[in-house]
C-alpha cells in the first residue's frame, strides 16, 4: 500500500517499510535461537537499525514527529512480534527434538525391588481372622506341646474315649503330646478369665497321619463364644455368613448332625462343591461338661464353638489340589501368592 | 459300617429311593460315605448241580462235567477247576451270559469237547476275590434258580461312618430304628423263637469281674454239623457288610451281630475245661488268638477263661485252641454284655481292633443278649442241626447300665437352639425314639431306651430334638455382642509388622514342620531331647529348637529345583526342653544368591553380610528402635567365625545373624554364601515410641572427609569418636565409601564420611564448623592415628 506522504530524507517511510520487510524476512529464515538473538541486536539493540531510525526523530519538525514516530514504533513492534513468534517456534522445535531423543521402549520391564509374599496358609488365616474380627472376636494363642488335660480330658474326652483313637496323637515320653486340635486353647483361655468369651484361636495342630490327604502337621482355627443367650441358631447364622463371605459367593450349605465330645448339639458343615458335598468345618454348642471343667456356670451361660481346617479352606479357595504342596515351600508355588 | 440296602429294607421299607434314603441317613447323623451297587448283573447265571465228572481225553487239567441246571437235559461243560466234584452245587454261566473281563459266553470247543457254558468262581462273577476253584454252594441252594433272584443282585452297599456316640446304629436293626423315626413308620425285626431245650448239658459260668462283665449268657449246642456250607444268602449278607465268610457257625454269629448288634462268640465245647470264668488277667498269662497271634497279656485285661487258662480276650477276639472249625461237633455259644468303660481302649492297647471290640466299646444294648443267643441258636439248628441246652445266664444287675431319668425343661430348648418346639413334636419325638416320657409342669421326664448310651443329660435330649427336627430347619440368627475395644496384642502386632517388612524386602514366607531330623539338628549343634515317641518317620522326630533347620530344608528343596536366588523366612514356635519346656516364638530368615533378580540395566551383585545386616536393622528400628540393641561379634558355632553377630536387646541375648558356617554348607552340599538371622520375638515386641523432634529452621552444613586408618579399627568406634568430638552441632555421620587398594598403604583403609552440622538456634558460621572439624579430626588422629587423605 502506497504511503500518502513522505518525510524529510532522514526518515523515509519507504525505507522503514523496507527495513521492516527485510527484518521479518530474515527473522523467518533464522534456524536457531542464537542467530535470532543476533538479529534482535541488529534491529532492536541500542545501535540497531530500527533504534537508529527512532533516534532520527529529533531531527524532524514537531508536526512530522508524531506521525513518523508512530510509523517507526509500529515497525518496531512488528519486528519484535516476529522475533518473539520465531523464538517460541524455535524453542518448541528444540523441545520437540529433545523429547524425541528421550524416546523409550515403554514395554521394557520396570526396574526396582521386588516384593515377595506371605504363605497361602497365612493369607487364608488372615482372611478368616479379619472376618471374625469384624464381629468382635479376639485372636488368641496357646502352646503346641500340650498336656493330656487341656487337649483331651477337659474337653470331655476321657482316657478311653473312642474319640481318642480318631485323633492319632503324637506323644512325648513324659506323656505330653502335640495338640491335636486348637480346641485346647478354649480350656486355657476360659480357665484364666471370666465370661463372656469371644475369640478365635488359630494355629498349628498335629496328627500322626501322613498320606495323599493328610500331613502330620496342619492348621486349624478354633472359634468360641460363651455368653448369655448364645444359641445354635446364632452359630448357624454366623457360619453361613462366614462361609459365603469367605468364598465370595452364595453357597449351598448344610448342617449335618455329628459328634464331638466337647460340643452338643454338634454339627459338621458341608458346602456343595462341583463333585458333591464337601465337609468344611465342625461346630456345636459347648458341652456343659466343658463349661463345668473351666468353672463357667452352664445355667447362666451357653457357648458356641467351631473349628475349621485352614488347609482345606485354602485349597478350596485357591484351587490347590495337593495338600502336601503347602509344606514343600517350593518357590514356584509360593510366588503364585504374591 | 457297611450294609446292604436290601437287608435294611427287609426291616423297614419306606417309600423313598436310595438317594433319598442316604440323604436321610446323613442328615440323621449317620453320615453316608458311599454307595455302590453290590455287583455286576447276574443275567444268565443259574444254580447248577454237577452230576458227573470225567477226565478230558485230550487235556490233563480239564474235566468234562454233566451238569443239571434245571433244563430237561443235562449240559456238558468243560471245567478246569480242581475242586469240581460230583454232587457239587455251583454257579453256571449259560451261553449268552456276559461275564466281567470275559465277555459274552459262546459255545466253544475245548480240545475237541464242546462246552455249553462255564462253571464259575466267585471272582469270575464279581462276587468276591475268591478264585480258588469254582463256587462251592450249599446243597440247599435250589438247582435251576437264577442267581440274581437268589441273592438279590439289585442291591446297593451303603457305607456309613458312625460317630462314637451312636453304637446303637452298628446293626441293621439299629439303622432301621433310625429310619423308622424319620419316616414315622414301624420297622420289624425277624421273629425269634425260643429254641427247645433238648439236652441237659451245660457249662457253669462264674463272673469274677462282675463290674466289667455284669451279664453273661451261655448255651451248649451239641451234634452240630459244622461241615455245612454257609448258604449264599448268608455269605452275601456278610459280604455286603464287609465281613468274610469263615465257617457256618462263625458266619451265623457274625450275622446275628450285624443284624441285631450283639457280638457273639462260639467255642468248641470239647476244648473247654471245666467252668467258664470271666475275670481279669494276671500278669504272665498268654493267649493265642484266632488270627494266630500270640498275646502276652498285661494284668487287668478282661478274659474269658476256663480251668486251663484264657480262652478269649473278652469282647475282642477268641482263642485259637477252642475255635470252631469243620471238625467241631459241640459248641458253647457266648452272648455277653461287657461294660464300655472297661472294654474301651483295651483292644487298642494290644494293637487290635475287631468288629466285636468296636461295638462293645461304644455300647451294646444290655437287654439284647438273650434275644441274640436265641436268634443264633435258631439259625444254627436250622442249618446245621443239633440239640440245644439250657441258656445259662449270670447277671449282676447292679452293674448293668440303666438309663436314668433325664429331665428337659421347656425353656432350655429355646435357650440352646434359638427356636421353640410344639409340645406335641417334643413328646412324639421322644416316643418315636422309644423313650419313656411324660410331660408335666413345662418339663419332660424321660428315660432313654437301653440301646442308647448317649442320653444322660438335658442337652442330650435337646440334641435329639434338633436332629429329628433337622438342623437345616433351625432358623438362623446373629449372635449379639457388647461392643468393647481392646488393646491390640503386642506379639500379634509385632509378627504382622515383621511379615510386612520382610515381604516388602522380598522374603517369601515358608511354613515348615515343627518336628525335624535329629541328624540335622545335631549338625547345627542344637540339642533338644524333646523327641516324639511315635514320629511318622525318624526324620520328623525331634521338636525344633530353632527355625533354621526348616529354612535349610526349604533351601535344599529349592536349590534342587534350579533356584539360585532364595530369600525365605518363617515365624513359629521353637521348643526348648532344658529344665522346663519353653515354647517361644521366633522369626528367622535366610538369603542367598543375588541381591536382586537379574534385570536389565542393573548390575547383578551377590548378597553379602551387609544386606542381611540391613534387613535385621530395619526390623529392629521399625519395632524397638536401635537404642537398646547391640550387635557383638559372635562365637555361635553355626555361623562363619568372621561374619557372625550376636544380637542383644537391653543386654539380653535376642538372636543372631551372619553367614552360615562353611562346614555346614559343605555337609549339606549347598552353596557357601548363605546368610541367616534368627530373633526371639518376645525380645523385639513392638514398642517404639516415636516422639517428634523439632526440625531446625537454620540451614545445615555438610563436610566430606576421607580418613586413612588401620584396617583393624571398627567403623562403629570411628563413628562414636566422631560423635564425641562433633559436639551437639554434629547432626549426622554417614559413611559413603570404604576403600582399600592402590594408593592406600597396606593394612590401612580409607573411610569417606559425610558430616552434617546444624544448630538449633542460629545459622552456623564457617568458623564454628571449622573449629569443630578441627577438633574432630584431631580426635580421630589421637584415638586411631587417622590421617586425612590428601
Amino acid at each position: 500500500m502506497p504511503f500518502p506522504f513522505s518525510f524529510t530524507h532522514t526518515v523515509n517511510v519507504k525505507n522503514i517499510e523496507k527495513l521492516k520487510a527485510k527484518a521479518i524476512l530474515e527473522i523467518s529464515s533464522v534456524i536457531d535461537l542464537s542467530q535470532l538473538a543476533l538479529l534482535r541486536v541488529d534491529y532492536l539493540g541500542k545501535k540497531g537499525q530500527l533504534t537508529q531510525q527512532l533516534k532520527q526523530l529529533g531531527k524532524l519538525s514537531s508536526e512530522e514527529r508524531p506521525k513518523a514516530g508512530q510509523i517507526i514504533n509500529a515497525a518496531k513492534i512488528a519486528v519484535q512480534d516476529a522475533i518473539e513468534g520465531r523464538r517460541i517456534a524455535l524453542e518448541n522445535e528444540l523441545m520437540n527434538e529433545n523429547i524425541d531423543k528421550d524416546r523409550l521402549d515403554i514395554s521394557l520391564p520396570g526396574r526396582g525391588d521386588n516384593r515377595a509374599g506371605l504363605h497361602p496358609i497365612t493369607l487364608t488365616l488372615q482372611r478368616i481372622e479379619s472376618l471374625f474380627q469384624q464381629v468382635g472376636f479376639d485372636t488368641l494363642e496357646g502352646p503346641e506341646v500340650e498336656d493330656d488335660y487341656h487337649n483331651f480330658e477337659a474337653l470331655n474326652i476321657s482316657e478311653h474315649h473312642p474319640a481318642r483313637a480318631m485323633h492319632d496323637t503324637f506323644y512325648f515320653p513324659d506323656g505330653r503330646l502335640l495338640r491335636t486340635h486348637t480346641s485346647s486353647v478354649q480350656i486355657r483361655v476360659m480357665q484364666n478369665a471370666k465370661p463372656p468369651f469371644r475369640f478365635i484361636a488359630p494355629g498349628r495342630v498335629y496328627r500322626c497321619d501322613s498320606d495323599m490327604t493328610h500331613t502330620p502337621m496342619f492348621h486349624q482355627i478354633e472359634g468360641l463364644i460363651v455368653d448369655e443367650f448364645v444359641t445354635f441358631a446364632d452359630l448357624k447364622g454366623m457360619l453361613i455368613d462366614f462361609l459365603e463371605i469367605f468364598f465370595g459367593k452364595e453357597l449351598d450349605i448344610r448342617f449335618r448332625p455329628s459328634y464331638f465330645p466337647f460340643t452338643e448339639p454338634s454339627a459338621e458343615v458341608d458346602i456343595m462343591g462341583e463333585r458333591g458335598w464337601l465337609e468344611v468345618l465342625g461346630c456345636g454348642m459347648v458341652h456343659p461338661n466343658v463349661l463345668k471343667n473351666v468353672g463357667v456356670d452352664s445355667e447362666k451361660y451357653t457357648g458356641l464353638a467351631f473349628g475349621m481346617g485352614v488347609e482345606r479352606l485354602a485349597m478350596l479357595y485357591y484351587g490347590i489340589d495337593d495338600l502336601r504342596m503347602f509344606f514343600d515351600n517350593d518357590l514356584r508355588f509360593l510366588k503364585q501368592f504374591h | 459300617m457297611k450294609f446292604s440296602e436290601k437287608w435294611l429294607r427287609e426291616f423297614i421299607n419306606p417309600d423313598i429311593n436310595s438317594e433319598m434314603l442316604i440323604h436321610q441317613l446323613t442328615m440323621a447323623g449317620l453320615e453316608v460315605d458311599g454307595i455302590e451297587p453290590v455287583c455286576s448283573n447276574f443275567e444268565g447265571l443259574v444254580i447248577a448241580e454237577v452230576k458227573t465228572v470225567s477226565k478230558h481225553p485230550n487235556a490233563d487239567k480239564l474235566q468234562i462235567c454233566e451238569v443239571n441246571c434245571g433244563d430237561e437235559n443235562l449240559l456238558t461243560i468243560v471245567c478246569g477247576a480242581a475242586n469240581v466234584r460230583e454232587g457239587m452245587r455251583t454257579v453256571l454261566a449259560r451261553v449268552g451270559a456276559t461275564l466281567p473281563g470275559i465277555g459274552e459266553l459262546k459255545i466253544i470247543s475245548l480240545k475237541g469237547v464242546i462246552s455249553s457254558g462255564m462253571l464259575c468262581s466267585a471272582k469270575e462273577i464279581g462276587l468276591s476275590d475268591e478264585h480258588d476253584g469254582i463256587i462251592d454252594l450249599s446243597i440247599s441252594e435250589p438247582v435251576g434258580m437264577h442267581l440274581k433272584e437268589l441273592i438279590e443282585s439289585n442291591d446297593n452297599i451303603i457305607e456309613i461312618s458312625l460317630t462314637p456316640n451312636r453304637g446303637d446304629c452298628l446293626s441293621i436293626a439299629g439303622i432301621a430304628r433310625e429310619v423308622a423315626v424319620f419316616n414315622k413308620i414301624n420297622f420289624s425285626v425277624p421273629e425269634v423263637q425260643m429254641s427247645d431245650v433238648n439236652i441237659s448239658t451245660n457249662r457253669n459260668v462264674k463272673l469274677t469281674a462282675f463290674k466289667e462283665c455284669p451279664k453273661y449268657l451261655g448255651r451248649v449246642i451239641e451234634n452240630v454239623d459244622t461241615t455245612v456250607k454257609s448258604p449264599l444268602w448268608l455269605t452275601e449278607k456278610l459280604r455286603r457288610s464287609g465281613v468274610r465268610s469263615i465257617n457256618i457257625i462263625v458266619d451265623i454269629t457274625n450275622f446275628v451281630m450285624l443284624e441285631l448288634g450283639q457280638p457273639m462268640h462260639a467255642f468248641d465245647n470239647d476244648f473247654l475245661h471245666g467252668d467258664i470264668e470271666v475275670r481279669l488277667s494276671k500278669s504272665g498269662e498268654k493267649i493265642k488268638l484266632l488270627d494266630e497271634s500270640h498275646i502276652d497279656l498285661k494284668s487287668g485285661t478282661l478274659l474269658i477263661a476256663d480251668e486251663s487258662g484264657p480262652i478269649a480276650m473278652a469282647g475282642i477276639m477268641g482263642g485259637l485252641e477252642s475255635a470252631v472249625n469243620i471238625t467241631t461237633a459241640n459248641i458253647f455259644l457266648e452272648s455277653a454284655f461287657f461294660t464300655p468303660n472297661f472294654i474301651s481302649g483295651e483292644a487298642r492297647q494290644y494293637g487290635l481292633h475287631t468288629e466285636s471290640s468296636h461295638r462293645f466299646e461304644r455300647g451294646v444294648d444290655p437287654e439284647l443278649q438273650a434275644k441274640a443267643i436265641e436268634r443264633a441258636t435258631q439259625l444254627i439248628i436250622k442249618t446245621c442241626g443239633g440239640q440245644s441246652g439250657q441258656i445259662i445266664e449270670v447277671l449282676n444287675n447292679k452293674e448293668l447300665p440303666k438309663n436314668s431319668e433325664v429331665i428337659l425343661r421347656k425353656p432350655q430348648i429355646k435357650r440352646m437352639l434359638g427356636i421353640e418346639f410344639e409340645n406335641e413334636f417334643v413328646t412324639e419325638t421322644f416316643i418315636n425314639l422309644e423313650m419313656q416320657c411324660h410331660y408335666e409342669e413345662n418339663k419332660w421326664i424321660t428315660v432313654a431306651p437301653s440301646h442308647r448310651f448317649d442320653i444322660n443329660i438335658e442337652v442330650d435330649l435337646i440334641e435329639e430334638l434338633a436332629r429329628i427336627y433337622s438342623y437345616d430347619a433351625i432358623p438362623v440368627s446373629a449372635p449379639s455382642n457388647k461392643l468393647k475395644m481392646r488393646v491390640p496384642d503386642e506379639k500379634q502386632e509385632t509378627i504382622s509388622c515383621i511379615r510386612e517388612i520382610l515381604v516388602n524386602r522380598d522374603y517369601n514366607e515358608v511354613i515348615t514342620y515343627s518336628f525335624i531330623d535329629p541328624k540335622l539338628n545335631k549338625l547345627l549343634n542344637k540339642r533338644n531331647n524333646l523327641l516324639l515317641s511315635n514320629p511318622i518317620a525318624p526324620e520328623f522326630s525331634e521338636m525344633r529348637t530353632s527355625l533354621l533347620p526348616g529354612l535349610l530344608k526349604s533351601l535344599q528343596y529349592n536349590i534342587k529345583r534350579q533356584q539360585q536366588r532364595i530369600r525365605i523366612f518363617e515365624t513359629g514356635l521353637v521348643f526348648n526342653n532344658k529344665d522346663d519346656l519353653k515354647q517361644e516364638s521366633h522369626i528367622a530368615g535366610l538369603i542367598t544368591g543375588n541381591i536382586n533378580e537379574k534385570e536389565w540395566g542393573k548390575e547383578s551383585i551377590l548378597t553379602d553380610f551387609y544386606d542381611m545386616k540391613c534387613d535385621v536393622e530395619t526390623l529392629l528400628s521399625s519395632l524397638i528402635g536401635t537404642r537398646d540393641t547391640k550387635m557383638l561379634p559372635s562365637v555361635i558355632e553355626i555361623l562363619h567365625p568372621r561374619q557372625a553377630v550376636d544380637l542383644l536387646v537391653k543386654g539380653d541375648s535376642a538372636g543372631y545373624y551372619g553367614r552360615l558356617h562353611p562346614k555346614i554348607c559343605a555337609e549339606l552340599n549347598i552353596p557357601e554364601n548363605i546368610y541367616i538371622f534368627e530373633i526371639v520375638i518376645n525380645k523385639i515386641l513392638k514398642k517404639k515410641n516415636i516422639s517428634f523432634k523439632k526440625i531446625s529452621k537454620y540451614p545445615s552444613v555438610k563436610r566430606d572427609i576421607s580418613i586413612i586408618i588401620s584396617e583393624e579399627v571398627r567403623f562403629e568406634d570411628v563413628m562414636k569418636c566422631a560423635e564425641n568430638y562433633g559436639t551437639n552441632l554434629l547432626l549426622n555421620v554417614a559413611l559413603f565409601d570404604v576403600y582399600q587398594g592402590e594408593s592406600i598403604e597396606k593394612g590401612k583403609k580409607s573411610l569417606a564420611l559425610r558430616l552434617t552440622f546444624q544448630a538449633t538456634s542460629s545459622t552456623l558460621t564457617d568458623k564454628s564448623v571449622e573449629s569443630v572439624m578441627k577438633k574432630l579430626v584431631e580426635g580421630l588422629d589421637n584415638n586411631f592415628g587417622a590421617k586425612l587423605r590428601e
